[in-house]
């Protein structure tokens, strides 16, 4: 399974006053069981970079491959890929719409023409992957909290069984505890179901802590593609794109400008600790 | 008395059925005092559904007191005459930037208070270009706010508060919304709001880094409030915050890291210069 | 298509026109509809023309943007018109087949029709092109003012009217975005007939009302925190106020009609 994005170029509104070209010559694989983070400010493509993995944005120019297929193709079916590179937007919450929960999640399989019975056993088992507990199912989904409607909301997409799982900033709005709810899950969904992640975030914490791969989109351009480490460390230059590395990083670099001979790669607690403990002992 | 006080402030959301049963009783505060002074930068933390919003829509007599007193610049919110004096001397500025901006141009929407509350218009015109200027926004007064970013389209929330002069203003969780960049906007504006016009700012929010900078941090759970100190004292208890599942800021939870590991790094650190000064100390 | 209607857009522009007051712009708009629809003869036509045409040069508005607006009522125009050709009786019959027939009013009334509905577009759309939305419903509350005495909520409507325009973008843009958010879970807008049409819309529609009563609410509590209690005691930071030019005006759109009706009376003809 992979995704390959060849020259990629998307715009709108062209050959007006209005004309902004989003997305420009993108090249991108992405390979099986990958946990990718896209990062990048408002306004610099990346929610239209995702949009185009799954179809919904036709490209302008460029193709798209999905397994070496092309999915520009006329007989290349959309609503499969659809399913097998599932979206969770932005504030999924919004497009709950069914009476129960259950019923909501049933929605994405029966779309696939799946028979009744699959049906809800895709829709029992996506709840059960995100945890919700199961007195809960048949309740109206718009009385729960926000965590809660974005778990529904994510087991709906589940349920479609995707291989490759796109999350557009989905802990926007949460609190701490909810925002650990959530990517805890997403990182379990990976380890445990196999999927590949794309994870869309502002929170460079959070990347550093769950990816290892992350793309950096300015201006339309795919502005460093790496680990973690290896895009860090190029810290003043995201920071002159109106981006920042980890706190830790900067932590880490000032420390070592006093002399202290610490490892600049280190971008999480948990390595900054143990990286400052060596030196000092 | 402070500007803004509570004594014992309980509010009930009650749930009826339709034959008007009581459902269930969701407590949202639970005896709640708070003192504060005019002048202030006071930060209250807490997970959603903590009681915070709750609290906040008191302090603008959007709600009313299930028992209790809450007083706000020393009138009694329950009183009905005191709720147009109570909601001009403390603005509120709400969670979603699209919907608490009416107008359709930037300086009409900051227009929009001073003229409910019956400002001659030269005066609107004076006001509404001081408010605009303290946030930054003068730019952008003849734009739609549909064209703005979700941080300017606070800024502009800001202003349409500021333009009323109210005494002080509750920020109920206003930046939750926004990306990085928008966030810093606006918490600047709060604080340059607070330092320059003296406005007593009460910022809510369940982020821990946006509470490193004020007077006193007032923490709640469940329709309590937990803890209250500076932010030092309160960053101090890293174990109690991390039980309450709040978020510690990095530099504070990364000292505490190294303490535990048996470094000799003092409590309530807050700031990345402060880490590394304690650091370079041990060294 | 949506996007060819030019009716109820604005065009920004600095001209004589733009700075009218609303109130003087949607007085004209009145009289200028009651002329075209009673003006009589060549001269009348010539009249009305002449106003359209000097009003357009006025506005700084380019004929081609106003025209693309004629596009969307293209359709509407012919079928009146082709109406009004075969089913007028005349005493002068030109062809018949059935019941019809082409005659020579049926033929004038045809080229009239055509012209009324043209001439109604254009004028009404600059209207629209030259006044923002704001100042269309400030005009509308001032100028409809006098109502409140008849306990009809002028202020309200008017608010409404302004709260709707502030959210029609935003409300568009949510919708795409649920629309999309439906379609990565397999939901199909597209194809299907009238009733699977109108069920795919459910996922669509109920969160869009959810999220609009949710806009409401907050939007209401919003202006209650900032004071607002409805038009009463309520200033204004852009009052609504007469210049010489408005007057001028005034007399100018009231002569206009006095000509064409002075017209209409005298010299009727041809018809």
């Amino acid at each position: 399974m992979s995704i390959i994005l060849d020259k990629v170029n998307y715009s709108y509104s062209e050959g007006t006053a209005y004309h902004v070209q989003a997305l420009k010559d993108i090249n991108l694989k992405i390979e099986d069981g990958e946990f990718i983070g896209i990062i990048g400010h408002t306004g610099s493509g990346k929610s239209t970079l995702i949009q185009h993995m799954n179809g919904l944005i036709k490209a302008t120019s460029g193709g798209i491959y999905f397994n070496g297929q092309d999915i520009y193709d006329e007989d290349f079916s959309m609503k499969e890929l659809r399913s097998r590179v599932g979206l969770v937007f932005q504030y999924p919450e919004h497009q709950l719409f069914e009476t129960t929960i259950f019923d909501d999640v049933c929605f994405g399989p029966k779309n696939l023409g799946l028979d009744k019975k699959t049906v809800e056993l895709r829709a029992f088992e996506a709840l059960r992957n995100v945890g919700f507990p199961h007195e809960l199912f048949y309740q109206p989904p718009f009385d729960l909290s926000g965590g809660q409607k974005r778990r529904v909301a994510i087991a709906g997409v589940l349920a479609m069984k995707p291989e490759v799982l796109i999350l557009d900033e989905p802990t926007a709005g949460l609190d701490p505890a909810g925002r650990d709810e959530i990517l805890g899950l997403i990182s379990q969904m990976h380890k445990e179901l196999g999927i590949t992640i794309i994870l869309v975030s502002h929170s460079m914490e959070d990347v550093a802590k769950y990816v290892d791969r992350i793309i950096v989109m300015n201006q339309g351009s795919v502005m460093y593609d790496g680990a973690p480490k290896d895009v860090f460390r190029q810290y003043k230059d995201l920071e002159a794109v109106g981006l920042a590395a980890p706190q830790v990083t900067y932590l880490m670099h000032e420390l070592h400008a006093q002399g202290l001979p610490v490892d600049l790669d280190a971008t999480t607690i948990e390595e900054a600790k143990r990286s400052i403990l060596e030196v000092l002992k | 008395m402070g500007i803004i006080k509570t004594k014992g402030l309980v509010h009930d959301f009650i749930r009826r059925d339709e034959e008007d049963n009581v459902e269930s009783i969701t407590t949202a505060l639970d005896h709640v005092d708070l003192d504060v002074k005019e002048g202030q930068f006071i930060a209250i933390l807490g997970h959603n559904g903590s009681g915070k919003s709750t609290l906040a829509k008191h302090i603008n007599a959007l709600l009313s007191a299930t028992e209790g007193t809450i007083w706000v610049d020393g009138m009694d919110v329950s009183e009905e005459e005191n709720v147009i004096p109570v909601r001009k001397s403390a603005g509120m500025v709400f969670q979603n930037p699209d919907n608490q901006i009416i107008a359709n141009i930037v300086e009409e929407d900051v227009a929009f208070g001073p003229e409910n509350i019956g400002v001659p218009t030269e005066e609107i015109w004076e006001r509404v270009e001081k408010s605009l200027g303290a946030v930054r926004m003068t730019k952008y007064r003849n734009h739609s706010p549909n064209k703005l970013s979700g941080g300017q389209k606070q800024r502009v929330a800001i202003a349409g508060v500021m333009a009323m002069e109210p005494k002080c203003i509750v920020f109920d969780e206003p930046t939750a919304m926004l990306d990085p960049n928008g966030r810093k906007d606006v918490l600047k504006a709060a604080h340059e709001l607070n330092e320059t016009k003296g406005v007593t700012v009460l910022l809510i929010t369940h982020y821990m880094e946006e509470v490193v900078d004020a007077d006193y941090v007032y923490v709640m759970e469940n329709g309590k409030i937990i803890m209250d100190g500076t932010p030092r004292e309160i960053f101090s208890r890293v174990e109690e915050l991390k039980a309450h599942r709040l978020d510690v800021p990095q530099m504070t939870l990364l000292a505490h890291e190294l303490r535990q590991a048996g470094l000799p790094i003092p409590q309530g650190i807050l700031t990345r210069e402060e880490l590394i000064e304690a650091i370079m100390k041990v060294k | 298509m949506i996007r060819d209607i030019t009716i109820g857009q604005y065009y920004p522009a600095d001209s004589p026109l733009h700075k009218l007051d609303p109130r003087v712009k949607l007085f004209a708009t009145v009289i200028y509809v009651i002329a075209l629809f009673c003006f009589k003869g060549i001269v009348g036509l010539a009249l009305i023309t002449g106003f359209l045409y000097a009003v357009i040069k006025i506005s700084k508005v380019p004929f081609k943007f106003m025209t693309k607006g004629l596009k969307a009522i293209v359709v509407l125009v012919i079928i009146t018109s082709v109406f009004n050709l075969f089913a007028t009786p005349g005493d002068i019959v030109f062809w018949k087949w059935g019941s019809l027939q082409i005659t020579d009013t049926g033929i004038i009334n045809a080229v009239l029709m055509t012209i009324r509905l043209v001439y109604l577009i254009l004028g009404t759309s600059l209207m629209t092109l030259t006044t923002t939305p704001n100042q269309l419903t400030n005009g509308l509350e001032t100028a409809l003012a006098p109502l409140n005495k008849f306990n009809v909520p002028v202020h309200s409507i008017a608010m409404m009217m302004s709260i709707a325009l502030r959210f029609i973008p935003i409300l568009i843009e949510e919708t795409d975005k649920i629309m999309k958010a439906q379609m990565a879970r397999g939901a199909d807008f597209e194809n299907g007939n009238m009733i699977q049409k109108a069920k795919a819309m459910v996922p669509l529609l109920v969160p869009l009302f959810v999220s609009a009563f949710r806009r409401a609410e907050d939007l209401a509590m919003a202006m209650e925190a900032r004071c607002y209690n409805g038009g009463e005691g309520r200033t204004k930071m852009k009052p609504l106020k007469y210049e010489s030019r408005d007057h001028k005006a005034y007399a100018i759109v009231i002569g206009f009609l006095v000509l064409v009706i002075i017209a209409a009376n005298v010299v009727p003809f041809p018809q």
